[in-house]
């Protein structure tokens, strides 16, 4: 193939993409990201010039909720990425090839793309007994890992079991599981929790990475602070009703039915870092506030440990704190989030600028 | 000694989770021997035990992604079974709608996304005529988008992908294998399918996001649903503007809600009708050999689902429960998930160790789960077949492996006398022109599959029905309170909690000792279907099924393995979740 036919303008003007469409898609991606409105000039720009890029996603102790949520993606869509913007050359749920062929498309990818690809991983990794509780291709989920990070340009870990150990390394953690950045400290890496992660947060890091070859701005606990720089509670749409001291008891009393706050059935809202509220789930439909249950706290480290999804925090504004078996490791990790997220919040919010739809069809 | 070739397949890919495939073939490449391992496990069932049982479907649910609520609901019906805990009828009426959901969502990705690569030739696709490729698809059904031109922007997109030279998840398939039949336009018109289904799929999962309040991992809730109903009309008046959130738009099932969900039902009986079950029927009339391969077992179980009333009276359930043993579909045998004789777990081939010595079966009641992993370390080349070779453990029904999924209810179904089940099937093989015995095969399993989307999606709008009758007459009842409270439960109690998941019978055993969980095991579908041979070297669903009639055409591309394994709809991650490193044994339970 010809270099230039490889690129993506020429593939989005093959397949009938008009350049207004793509602006729009540009714009909104920038307007997600919390950057000033020129950068969406800037990845229109910088998406247009590339071939696309090699992605190889692995998947070790994980459900595949991931894989599923960005199949959910409504902006940019999964097909989408897949033939316009990304080249996803190895992805166990979704390629053609199986066994030996899966693992040579791994390999080809990997040399073709040295240095140059990105890797994204779901799931954590067992490293109890020299990891035989997980194995792909009789490879050990380490062995595989570290032989792929060695080639990788950046390392994305999406989902809570990536990010930070997850379900497997919840109390006891039977396999001795370890979240990503515990195991790769000589690359660049991104967390994006939650269980699974919102779509278009995924997305959306895929898309600054494609546009500017870096990786967006991330918090201490390395997640992009456009997403989690601010709780759930801070943008809930139920917050007036917090602040009046209007409160659901039960999930069907009247207060439930008149959209009441959840705060005393457990929402763990307050203490989590996330964008529930604003950017919603599966195309704005709801998000489980709005659906009438408690936000889990799904994006917080150890949320698993965390005493009961149940159970109302004991003051609103304290971090999500780690139940008494759990608390030597856990509660220093929490209070270390919600510190580093309130310091960085304010400058989350002032380099934000809003575009809305409207401003987007203009 | 006879020459033996061994294939390995692992990863297989399209499915969920870790599983690995290892087949011995003859001279001939016709395999003679298949084993099948699950090569993942956390512990979950670990992790739960000391829990508030009303936390535990949120751990469970993340057992799977893929079918993202039969854990969840596994769950929590297991804890309302053992503490008696009745619910009211919007909640079963949502959970109904929110199980069928899964069922038509589930089936159309994995027969376009998980299951179609094994049938459909992509780059052929580029050789089609996109007139041709129209007129086929108009033939076969009257869905909107076939025409020409559709095709052939399609086909455009394609090769613009193609020529690119960056074939992505495409690449290294076995395009071009002899097994694949298809003509060029049928190839188009099912590529084509595969990227509408993505669309149509992100929609309607919508139904989830209004009563769960997003998808993957809706939440649910141990006596009733979350998700209170706001139907009130929105009061008019000053300190009601545009941020004012009471009345009608509360809570997500509002009417304008509620109304998506009428239009997500709508969807899917499109979807169903118009694409997935003309593509299953054309895509199948080229592949009619597989009609006669790949059903290894016989035997077949449901527990049923789609309850009427409440989950004690099976009789009212759309999904019916029993056995079916040797293809006889005259008898239906009776199953109680509580009879200890009944269904148990063997670990004579998987890495765990019992008490009672390996060779023995126990009940999920009385489950033990200790470690024991005697395979070779990481990375090996082969695993030895002949001792423990899996983390999933074999359940067996009176004994016997047992196939459990789209087929074994369907079958069920037919056997019932289920009158639209009995025309389906029937105009199925008449289309094709095959036998009844057609349904025992691969063909026959995905095919069943196809089959039982169109039954349950037809279901689903008398669901919705019901509800919204409740509705209109004031019930909006969605949560039973009197038993939320931990001190009103005894100070033991045992239930077991089941579901008819995607694919195939699903159930949870929980013990509650002081308001905590003292016991937790699920025994899972894929458990059924994927596991080893058991302590008689009876081998499960998927391995007596390789060993029905495969020759591979060419072991390194072992295109028929995938095609009978993929037919199962594998889900491993859900398989295997059980294990106890720390060697310590599970607590005992006393059969009540």
């Amino acid at each position: 193939m010809s270099k230039e036919s490889g690129l993506l303008i020429a593939n989005l003007a093959r397949q009938g993409v008009s350049r207004r469409t793509f602006m729009k898609y540009c714009a909104t991606l920038a307007s997600l990201m919390a950057l000033p409105p020129a950068a969406g000039r800037a990845f229109a720009e910088a998406l247009a010039k590339a071939p696309r890029p090699s992605v190889i996603w692995l998947s070790f102790q994980e459900c595949t909720g991931c894989t599923e949520s960005i199949t959910r993606s409504h902006a940019p869509t999964l097909e989408g990425l897949i033939f316009d913007s990304i080249s996803l050359d190895y992805h166990h749920t979704l390629m053609a090839a199986a066994g030996e062929a899966a693992e040579a498309a791994r390999a080809a990818a990997i040399k073709a793309n040295w240095g140059k690809y990105l890797l994204v991983v779901d799931g954590s990794v067992p490293m109890k007994d020299g990891g035989v509780y997980s194995t792909i291709a009789g490879i050990s989920n380490h062995d595989m890992l570290m032989a792929t990070v060695k080639g990788a340009a950046a390392i994305v870990a999406v989902g809570t079991c990536a990010a930070f150990g997850g379900l497997p390394k919840a109390q006891p953690n039977p396999t001795g599981a370890v979240a990503i950045s515990e195991l790769v400290k000589d690359k660049p890496v991104v967390n994006i929790p939650g269980c699974p992660p919102i779509p278009v947060v995924m997305t959306g890091v895929l898309a600054h990475y494609l546009a500017f070859g870096t990786l967006p701005e991330l918090d201490k606990l390395g997640r992009p602070l456009a997403f989690y720089g601010e709780t759930i509670h801070d943008r809930c749409y139920r917050r007036p009703f917090y602040d009046q001291g209007k409160f659901a008891k039960t999930f069907d009393d009247e207060g439930a039915r008149k959209g009441w706050c959840l705060f005393e059935l457990g929402c763990k809202g307050p203490v989590t870092y996330n964008v529930c509220a604003t950017t919603k789930w599966n195309d704005g439909t709801s998000f489980p506030i709005e659906s009438g249950h408690g936000c889990l706290g799904c994006s917080e480290p150890n949320f698993w440990d965390a005493g009961g999804f149940y159970r109302a925090l004991s003051m609103p504004a304290e971090p999500l704190k780690v139940a008494a078996k759990a608390v030597a490791i856990g509660a220093a990790v929490g209070v270390a989030v919600a510190f580093s997220n309130r310091t960085k919040k304010t400058a989350a919010r002032t380099g934000h600028q809003t575009a809305t739809l409207a401003d987007l069809e203009k | 000694m006879t020459v033996t070739n061994r294939v390995v397949v692992d990863p297989i890919t399209r499915i969920e989770g870790h599983l690995r495939i290892e087949a011995e073939t003859d001279e001939a490449g016709r395999i003679t021997r298949a084993y099948s391992a699950g090569t993942m496990v956390r512990g979950i069932e670990i992790i739960l035990r000391g829990r508030d049982p009303r936390d535990a479907w949120a751990y469970t649910q993340r057992i799977c992604g893929v079918c993202t609520l039969v854990h969840a609901i596994a769950s929590i019906r297991a804890v309302e079974d053992a503490l008696k805990y009745p619910i009211p009828a919007n909640a079963q009426l949502i959970r109904n709608l929110m199980i069928a959901a899964q069922f038509v969502h589930d089936h159309v990705m994995h027969f376009y996304h998980l299951h179609a690569l094994d049938w459909v030739d992509v780059v052929s696709a580029l050789k089609a005529d996109p007139k041709a490729t129209s007129a086929l698809a108009q033939r076969i059904s009257g869905y909107a988008k076939s025409s020409p031109g559709y095709f052939a922007d399609m086909q455009k997109k394609l090769k613009g992908f193609v020529e690119a030279g960056q074939l992505g998840i495409f690449a290294n398939g076995y395009w071009g294998h002899p097994a694949y039949k298809l003509p060029p336009e049928a190839n188009l018109m099912a590529v084509a399918h595969y990227l509408e289904a993505l669309a149509w799929q992100r929609d309607v999962v919508k139904l989830h996001a209004i009563f769960g309040g997003k998808n993957p991992h809706p939440n649910f809730l141990v006596g009733g649903v979350p998700c209170a109903i706001s139907v009130e009309p929105k009061p008019a008046g000053p300190g009601h503007g545009p941020h004012y959130r009471g009345g009608q738009e509360a809570t997500a099932v509002s009417m304008v809600g509620l109304q998506t969900v009428q239009n997500v039902i709508n969807q899917m009986r499109e979807f169903v009708d118009q694409v997935y079950l003309p593509d299953t029927l054309a895509i199948a009339g080229f592949y009619k050999d597989w009609a006669a391969r790949g059903e290894g077992l016989g035997n077949f179980l449901c527990y049923g689902d789609f309850p009427a009333q409440d989950m004690n009276s099976p009789d009212t359930f759309f999904l019916p429960r029993g056995a079916i043993l040797n293809r006889d579909l005259t008898t239906i045998h009776p199953v109680d998930l509580h009879d200890p004789a009944q269904i148990q777990e063997y670990i004579s081939h998987s890495w765990y160790r019992y008490s009672v010595g390996d060779g023995k079966g126990l009940h999920p009641y009385a489950g033990e789960t200790e470690f024991n992993y005697t395979g070779p370390q990481p990375p090996y080349e082969h695993l030895d077949v002949e001792a423990k070779y899996s983390w999933m453990k074999s359940p067996r029904w009176n004994g016997k492996a047992m196939e459990v999924g789209p087929l074994a209810r369907v079958l069920m179904l037919y056997a019932k006398g289920h009158e639209q089940t009995r025309e389906l099937v029937g105009y199925t093989l008449k289309t094709l022109g095959v036998g009844t015995e057609a349904l025992f095969s691969t063909l026959g399993r995905t095919a069943a599959r196809t089959l039982e989307s169109k039954i349950i999606v037809e279901a689903m709008q008398g669901w919705f029905d019901s509800l919204m009758a409740n509705i209109k007459v004031g019930d909006l009842k969605t949560f039973n309170e009197t038993q939320w409270d931990p001190s009103t439960w005894p100070k033991h109690a045992e239930g077991a909690g089941f579901t008819e998941a995607p694919r195939g019978a699903l159930a949870h055993w929980v013990v509650i000792d002081d308001g905590r969980i003292a016991n937790y095991q699920a025994v899972v579908p894929s458990t059924w279907n994927a596991g080893p041979r058991d302590a008689a070297g009876l081998p499960g669903a998927y391995e007596a099924a390789l060993q029905d009639r495969h020759t591979l055409y060419d072991p390194k591309q072992p295109i028929e393995i995938l095609r009978t394994i993929h037919s199962f709809d594998p889900c491993i991650a859900c398989a295997v979740h059980v294990t106890d490193p720390e060697g310590e044994e599970l607590v005992q339970v006393k059969i009540r």
